[in-house]
């Protein structure tokens, strides 16, 4: 039997006023697998993660057609609630932006938007998101000081348990490792392949290396065109398209 | 002849710093000439007495109350319109008509004289609603002068708060009005409460409009219906007509000394507040 594709994007297309930015983009995006979006700047990458929450949705000027399911819901029809949306496809920055105010309140900000969890159910989310982003051992001792103090991988890890105490489905990461050093760029690498065991996760990763060490599949983006998609070894390893395989070894990009 | 640049830079240096000297010193010597020559004069019955004889002798404690409750309703009044309408120019608008008109009218009134609004306020709120001179009269008057300093200060304040902050917001599926509330807002407090620390100053520190709007009277108030003299009005009062050159001393050194704690206050207490966060 095969699964069901958490997310299917068919025939997307993006629009900045006037020019476009993703062109007649389809996709299927397995659950429980680490799939990485890659591709030179200016390629949608972003754009692409951004539509999948409608974070772009903040984008006055933007324009999407194309359809995007989610479990087999089309997220940007009318019966779609974007809040819920966003609690279900969550979101992890390329710069860590924790919110000025202390470690527990930055992850207790999302259970508490809906006022319905007592303190005892936030403080028990709040323990198990920083454990699953292997944060907790670091600053069970002093969650409330400000998110702001902590070092930069320690807060893109905050930011990761922010996420994950939505209790998401989807998690994006937009190069999130961009501003980070190798030790923790691998503490979080080390998190999103335990995570993916009960996430679905699609990542911008910042380097090649990044997605050929963590990714299942992988998706090669260009100029807002997707040039191949396919397993990590298909991609890295055996690319179908010259233009891939120019980037991967390097020769432009 | 040319200039090294070292040689620039020492007359750079020489005269800014000659620009600041000058105006720190200006400053503090009207501070402290006046607190010199008034606060001999304050004492625990110049506090808590009426004045007496028109503020010849006396105190100045109907003054005091009166003050405090003109600039109270005044704040009381602009702070839900102010703050409302900048959070509505600087996040529930893009540029549209309606937020030009607002902006351009309130940068206008951000022009006026205080003796206009004195004016107006007599007109409208003193005669043609039978207001009479009363704090609410002055208190109202003082709302309308301050409200385009509030509505620029809080907006630039909520401006000044990163996009990003907007953005994880929203993507931690909080509403519009979450991540305001929840977000926006604690941010941009700094900015908001310096914007009203600077109006209490004016309302405190306003002749004009006041004494055309609370009136001259010397009686200690009973309800925001009796009229009042502020402070400000008082001294006015004092030094011009030569009633008293030494109480006059004393209520512009007790306006200095109030002003400074109202700065010392809100900033201790917005700091404490913001320090949870950073």
């Amino acid at each position: 039997m095969v699964k069901q594709s958490k997310i299917v994007i068919n025939n997307m297309n993006y629009y900045y006023r006037k020019k476009q930015v993703i062109f007649d983009l389809s996709l299927e995006i397995p659950r429980n697998e680490i799939m990485a979006v890659f591709g030179p700047a200016n390629s949608g990458v972003t754009t692409f993660l951004r539509s999948l929450n409608r974070l772009c949705d903040l984008t006055p000027e933007g324009h999407m057609d194309g359809e995007i399911l989610l479990d087999g819901e089309s997220i940007y029809g009318h019966a779609s609630n974007v809040t819920e949306l966003r609690r279900r496809v969550g979101m992890v920055f390329e710069v860590p932006t924790p919110l000025p105010m202390s470690i527990f309140d930055n992850i207790a900000f999302g259970p508490r938007l809906n006022g319905k969890k007592s303190m005892k159910e936030i403080t028990e989310t709040v323990e198990r998101a920083l454990r699953q982003a292997a944060l907790w051992d670091e600053v069970k001792d002093r969650l409330s000081i400000s998110g702001m103090s902590l070092s930069g991988g320690q807060q893109q890890r905050l930011c990761i348990a922010r996420v994950l105490a939505l209790e998401p489905e989807v998690i994006l990461l937009d190069r999130a490792c961009s501003g980070l050093d190798p030790i923790s760029t691998a503490k979080i690498e080390e998190s999103l392949i335990q995570l993916k065991e009960q996430f679905t996760i699609v990542i911008a990763p910042h380097n090649i290396q990044q997605a050929v060490r963590i990714c299942d599949r992988a998706v090669f983006m260009l100029m807002g065109h997707l040039i191949e998609e396919g397993t990590n070894v298909e991609v890295f390893s055996n690319p179908k398209d010259q233009r891939t395989s120019d980037y991967i070894t390097g020769r432009f990009g | 002849m040319k200039l090294t640049p070292a040689q620039s830079e020492k007359i750079a240096r020489t005269v800014i710093w000659a620009a600041a000297l000058l105006v720190i010193g200006l400053l503090s010597f009207i501070i402290v000439y006046i607190l010199v020559k008034g606060l001999p004069v304050i004492n625990v019955q110049f506090l808590t007495d009426n004045p007496r004889s028109m503020g010849r002798t006396g105190g100045i404690a109907s003054s005091i109350v009166g003050t405090f409750m003109v600039t109270v309703l005044a704040i009381a009044i602009v702070i839900p319109f102010g703050i409302g309408t900048a959070f509505y120019l600087a996040e529930y608008t893009k540029g549209n008509m309606l937020t030009r008109v607002i902006r351009f009218s309130a940068e206008s009134l951000a022009g006026i004289p205080s003796i206009v609004y004195g004016l107006f306020g007599f007109i409208f709120f003193v005669i043609y609603l039978k207001l009479g001179w009363s704090i609410l009269s002055g208190g109202l008057t003082l709302a309308f002068m301050i409200l385009p300093t509030v509505i620029r200060t809080s907006e630039e304040a909520i401006l000044a708060v990163p996009l990003i902050y907007r953005e994880v917001s929203f993507s931690l599926s909080a509403t519009k009005w979450q991540t305001i509330s929840r977000v926006v807002f604690p941010s941009a407090l700094l900015g908001i409460v310096n914007g009203i620390i600077l109006s209490i100053g004016r309302c405190v520190a306003e002749t004009a409009a006041v004494m055309l709007t609370a009136g001259l009277a010397l009686g200690m108030p009973t309800s925001i219906f009796s009229p009042t003299r502020t402070m400000a009005v008082h001294f006015y009062v004092l030094a011009m007509e030569g009633i008293s050159t030494e109480n006059a001393f004393g209520t512009a050194a007790l306006l200095i000394v109030l002003i400074l704690l109202i700065n010392v206050v809100a900033n201790t207490l917005v700091n404490r507040f913001m320090a949870k966060g950073r």
